[in-house]
């Protein structure tokens, strides 16, 4: 079914340099082969720019805002109307709390705890938007809900 | 702070991905999930009942084995189970599971929504949130039906925990975005806009998003959240670098907020009250002068945050558009970036500069750039930033630059990379064509085009300097000079081989005296291109000479030779073979007296299909508006998307297949399908020349439309038609519309021809064309009966203010139409500006002694005055982003009406005016389309696209266009439409 208003963010990818995703988060409908498609194409636009390059990439009718930790891709796809430099700051604040929640996270992390990093995801991300930027309040609820059962 | 093992909690799920991780093959991984798969499977389907821990782990395990991308086909059920627990951990992975894996199984529909439905109601705020991210994850129709309600209640209740209120705001905007008709707005949404002050800037920050959808809807009921937002932006900008303490992102407070909140300031024009606009403006300021304060830190997080502010603060004020000395301000800052050594603000300093360009008050300050942009485009490393400066050149341009820039695009495309390379050929071509003084300064930028970028110049490009050559004497000369200069190179491009051929052939007697552009050497240069070309060109080259034998006839012996040689008549390409046979026989048969009529010149193209052509026309007028003036506000202006439009007449294109001879039936003109009997009724109206043939139109005095022009009353024009005034009836004389004459009126929305009404006695047909803001109509009446009916008479009524905004002609018909017998009347319509209402059509007249009304809408609607417009998708977003003031936009949600079929579709959408665009909307079922409504006083740009959805069985439409009340009309008449 199309979504009729498209969010703010079409999607969140984490990938390593080797193309294995490690996140997507959908915020529009996609069907399977179409995602398939999104991740190529995301890492054949992004592994070929280097340091020198801005963080922006056109992509289709959208753009990507991405940035690398070391092995990693962070890639944000938003409106092209949309402003770069929040979403390139919302990566990094997303990426400085995973490093808080994991203890230096580094990919492996991410991968034995995958269903973990959805929980992340929600708590800062959500429908699209930008629900929640305090790292403080973040890490405190994940905290909160580490000590549930 | 918290840390996490790897896997804690689930030592299996760690061994299960340790044991992928460690196979060699992807056969071995296969292998080794099948082994899973069926370990799990058999697990669900035992005896023995599952604790929690284990169906959790087992459903974790499928979720991995989907996310590799396998297909999951089980442990739905068990998902669903897991969402009951009353353990946190259990009911995450059941809700993970669902809102990855969604599944429209109707019957686990009904039971996650009633899991959701219990969480909701639990009172405990974690489980509050799973529900809504899993609604706000899936966001589907069946959840917007069963939860829509619900939500914005938790919104606003004063009880709910913050971090719900967070949630809440959001899950109600996805399914707000993906449902609107399921949201029901009521007395929450007067709440909701409070938010804004709410205490905890993690609300404010979620809601903004919400209320700023909200307001692009309905922005008349969400006015107040205006002077709110300014309030709390205006803190937020002036508090000190640590006030806000966990909102602080290295010293910059609350930056996400602040660009939220800057962005639904931009969902309205400037604010009215003069005390709320002055605080504003005192905060944008406040931004511009903090971003020449000294950086706080060393680190990029801190200057990136800061300037996510100041461009977002810079969209503002460009959106506003009305404060000079902002703009100004703007753009000195964005010109310190252009310079700056980080890549990103570089990037968006062009790309910001380049909205600026198209506001009079910093187009000016933007020129001054021009030399850092040059320079840009020469040296940038990254391709998307000297794309940005190649479109801020061009949207800097205009006439006192035009040379340079161009010369320096032209440079440029010699090393562009191949895939940017289209567009700078489009964007010099339209610049050439915009800011041309000198014709041969166009001519020779185009020729340029061609050589150094042949490939990559489209057919409309070369097509648009051969029509300006051809009707422009002054510079057809010095074009025959050029091109055949050019075709000298060596190797040149088949583009240049088109065109050298089209204008030796027209005008190649113009260089003949020179003996090194003698006859001979003209056709043999050409010649010896001949065999290395497509079938195209060689069919416009055999054109080309057989014109020479006219042109000069001591070429005819050698041309029949070439045109008699095997190669040429028995080509086994029937174009080539077919035009070599008639060109020889032409040439052999024909007199020098009729060959000469028959090859005579091109005569020149008509003015009204080539936009440049104008363009270059005014230009050289005296009171032609400055060069600037139409670079900009481009969606009022009649070049809305500034490109090339392609030819629309196949006769003035000198397509391979055109017949340059007319040996065969002219192909008709592509413009609307006129009716056999009215020909091409509008030609005569819109060529200015002396030209005009009366004999295109049915009767030699029908031939009256220019005279439309100044309505005045002493226009000879009072003499044949009646005068408006004594012709129409006062309202008080006509009847009301006939019950069905909206339905009527509503068939002809999208087409021009038809049976408009039919009773017993009469049948009334409709035959129309529209050019422009002018239309000519055929109204034919048909009497049924075999009885003459009497003191017939038709007129057209024009109710409220349509009198100013739509002129209609009538002539009079014959008070006496014989039974069985039709009778013709012509309307001559000019639309003078936009309006709403039709205009009515009155018919009143005696049958068998018993007088007869009837009273029908006209079917002239606003959309008839429709110009399509083709464009690319970048800029259409573009346009579609400059028309985003909330009033701008006028938007429809509906049922179908019909079944939902594409072609139809597209077939209503065409006859509705506008151009459809393909491969803009990323969605390939939706329609976008995009026109200009011509009238006399102005001309609208409307952009417009429609969402069909086939499960739901709805449509909705979206227009943009630079007026409220025409994006309003137009979308409701299209609604109707399907």
């Amino acid at each position: 079914m199309p979504l009729l208003v498209l969010p703010q963010i079409r999607f969140i990818l984490i990938q390593n340099r080797a193309g294995k995703t490690r996140l997507a988060k959908w915020y529009m409908q996609f069907d399977d082969d179409e995602k398939q498609k999104l991740i190529e194409e995301v890492h054949a636009v992004v592994t070929v720019r280097d340091a020198k390059h801005t963080n922006f990439v056109e992509f289709r009718n959208f753009k990507i805002i991405y940035r690398r930790y070391a092995g990693l891709y962070f890639c944000i796809c938003v409106d092209v109307s949309d402003n770069n430099l929040a979403y390139l700051e919302a990566i990094h604040n997303f990426v400085e709390v995973l490093n808080e929640y994991f203890h230096n996270v580094c990919e492996l992390d991410l991968v034995f705890n995958f269903y973990k990093v959805y929980t992340v995801v929600d708590e800062m991300f959500l429908a699209g938007e930008i629900r929640e930027t305090s790292q403080t309040k973040v890490l405190k609820q994940l905290l909160m809900l580490q000590s549930l059962e | 702070m918290p840390a996490v093992s790897k896997g804690d909690g689930m030592r299996g799920l760690a061994v299960f991905i340790s044991d992928i991780r460690n196979c060699k093959s992807k056969e071995a991984e296969i292998k080794r999930i099948n082994k899973e798969l069926a370990n799990i499977r058999s697990k669900f389907k035992g005896d023995k009942a599952l604790d929690g821990y284990s169906k959790k782990k087992y459903v974790c395990k499928l979720l991995f084995i989907f996310l590799l991308g396998h297909d999951i086909d089980f442990g739905h059920m068990e998902a669903v189970n897991l969402l009951s627990s009353n353990k946190y951990t259990e009911k995450q992975i059941g809700y993970l599971f669902i809102s990855v894996l969604v599944n429209s199984n109707s019957e686990l529909i009904r039971l996650i929504n009633n899991a959701i439905k219990n969480d909701l109601a639990s009172r405990n705020p974690t489980f509050m949130c799973l529900a809504l991210h899993c609604i706000a994850n899936v966001g589907s129709r069946e959840m917007g039906e069963a939860f829509a309600a619900d939500i914005p209640r938790i919104l606003v209740a004063g009880d709910s925990m913050d971090s719900v209120k967070q949630s809440a705001a959001l899950c109600l905007l996805r399914l707000y975005k993906a449902s609107p008709d399921l949201v029901p707005m009521g007395e929450w949404t007067a709440r909701v806009v409070h938010l804004l002050n709410d205490q905890h800037m993690g609300v404010v920050t979620a809601a903004v998003s919400l209320i700023t959808c909200l307001c692009k809807k309905n922005p008349d009921d969400f006015k107040t959240c205006i002077s709110l937002a300014v309030s709390r932006l205006s803190r937020i900008v002036s508090s000190a670098s640590t006030d806000l303490q966990d909102y602080t992102y290295y010293f910059v407070p609350a930056p996400w907020l602040s660009v939220k909140l800057l962005r639904l300031l931009q969902c309205y024009p400037p604010p009215e009250d003069a005390a709320v606009k002055g605080r504003l403006v005192e905060s944008l300021e406040t931004v511009l002068n903090k971003a020449q304060e000294p950086p706080k830190s060393k680190k990029v997080q801190h200057s990136n945050a800061k300037n996510a502010i100041l461009f977002e603060t810079i969209s503002l004020i460009i959106h506003y558009d009305s404060e000079p000395n902002l703009l100004v301000r703007a753009c000195n800052q964005l010109g310190q970036f252009l310079q700056h050594r980080e890549t990103n603000l570089r990037y968006l300093a062009l790309e910001s500069m380049c909205t600026l360009a198209s506001s009079e008050f910093s187009h000016e300050a933007v020129k001054t750039h021009i030399d850092t942009v040059i320079n840009a485009l020469k040296t940038e490393r990254d391709v998307s930033v000297r794309q940005r400066a190649a479109d801020l050149l061009y949207a800097m341009c205009d006439r006192s630059n035009a040379k340079q820039i161009v010369s320096e695009m032209l440079r440029y495309l010699e090393t562009a990379d191949y895939a940017i390379r289209e567009e700078i050929v489009l964007k010099v071509a339209i610049l050439a064509e915009k800011y041309a003084v000198d014709y041969s300064w166009y001519v020779d930028t185009i020729l340029n085009l061609i050589r150094i970028a042949g490939d990559y110049v489209s057919e409309e490009v070369w097509y648009r300097v051969l029509q300006i050559v051809t009707n422009r004497d002054d510079v057809q000369g010095y074009a025959a000079k050029t091109v055949f200069e050019a075709l000298q190179a060596p190797a040149c491009h088949e583009n240049m081989v088109k065109v050298g051929g089209y204008i030796l052939g027209e005008f190649g007697n113009l260089i003949a005296g020179d003996p090194r552009s003698s006859p001979p050497v003209q056709f043999s240069l050409l010649h010896s291109k001949f065999h290395l070309c497509s079938v195209a060109t060689r069919a416009l080259l055999l054109s080309t000479y057989i014109k020479f034998i006219n042109l000069f006839p001591e070429t005819k012996a050698t041309i029949q030779g070439v045109l008699r040689a095997g190669s040429q008549l028995r080509n086994a390409d029937v174009e080539l073979q077919q035009r070599a046979v008639e060109y020889l026989t032409l040439s052999s048969v024909a007199s020098t007296d009729v060959l000469a009529t028959v090859l005579e010149e091109m005569p020149p193209f008509p003015e009204r299909e080539s936009s440049i052509l104008a363009k270059l026309k005014r230009k050289k007028g005296p009171g032609a508006a400055s060069a600037l003036d139409d670079g900009r506000r481009d969606a009022s202006s009649s070049d809305i998307n500034g490109a090339v439009e392609p030819t629309p007449s196949t006769v003035s294109t000198p397509s391979p297949s055109a017949d340059l001879l007319g040996l065969r039936a002219a192909p008709p003109p592509a413009a609307a399908p006129a009716p056999a009997s009215a020909g091409n009724l509008l030609v005569d109206v819109f060529s200015d020349g002396p030209a005009a043939q009366p004999s295109l139109g049915p009767t030699p005095e029908e031939a009256f439309l220019s005279e439309l022009e100044p309505p005045a009353p002493e226009s000879p024009m009072a003499l044949l038609a009646d005068p408006a005034p004594a012709a129409d009836p006062g309202p008080e004389d006509i009847g009301p519309p006939v019950p069905e004459a909206d339905e009527l009126l509503n068939k002809f929305v999208c087409k021009n021809n038809g049976v408009l009404f039919e009773n017993q006695l009469l049948q009334i047909g409709v035959k129309s064309e529209f050019r422009q803001n002018l239309g000519r109509m055929y109204l034919f009446y048909g009497n049924k009966t075999s009885v003459q009916f009497q003191n017939f008479l038709p007129t057209v009524v024009h109710p409220g203010d349509l009198q100013t905004q739509l002129a209609v002609q009538t002539k009079r018909v014959a008070a006496q139409v014989d039974g069985g017998a039709q009778v013709q009347q012509v309307l001559n319509i000019e639309c003078l500006r936009d309006f709403l209402t039709p205009p009515l059509l009155s018919v009143r007249f005696r049958y068998g002694g018993a007088p007869q009304s009837l009273t029908l809408k006209l079917p002239v609607t606003i959309n008839k005055f429709f110009q399509p417009t083709e464009m690319a998708a970048q800029d259409f977003f573009q346009r579609w982003k400059q028309l985003s003031l909330p009033l701008q936009e006028a938007q429809k949600i509906f049922k179908a009406n019909h079944p939902m079929d594409a072609e139809v579709t597209k077939a209503k959408l065409l006859g509705f005016g506008s151009a459809l665009l393909d491969n803009v909307d990323p969605n390939p079922e939706n329609f976008v389309g995009a026109g200009i409504i011509q009238t006399k006083a102005l001309q609208v740009g409307c952009l417009l696209r429609l969402e069909p959805n086939a499960q739901a069985q709805m449509y909705r439409l979206t227009l943009r266009t630079s007026k409220e009340s025409v994006s309003r009309h137009l979308c409701e008449l299209l609604a109707q439409q399907f």
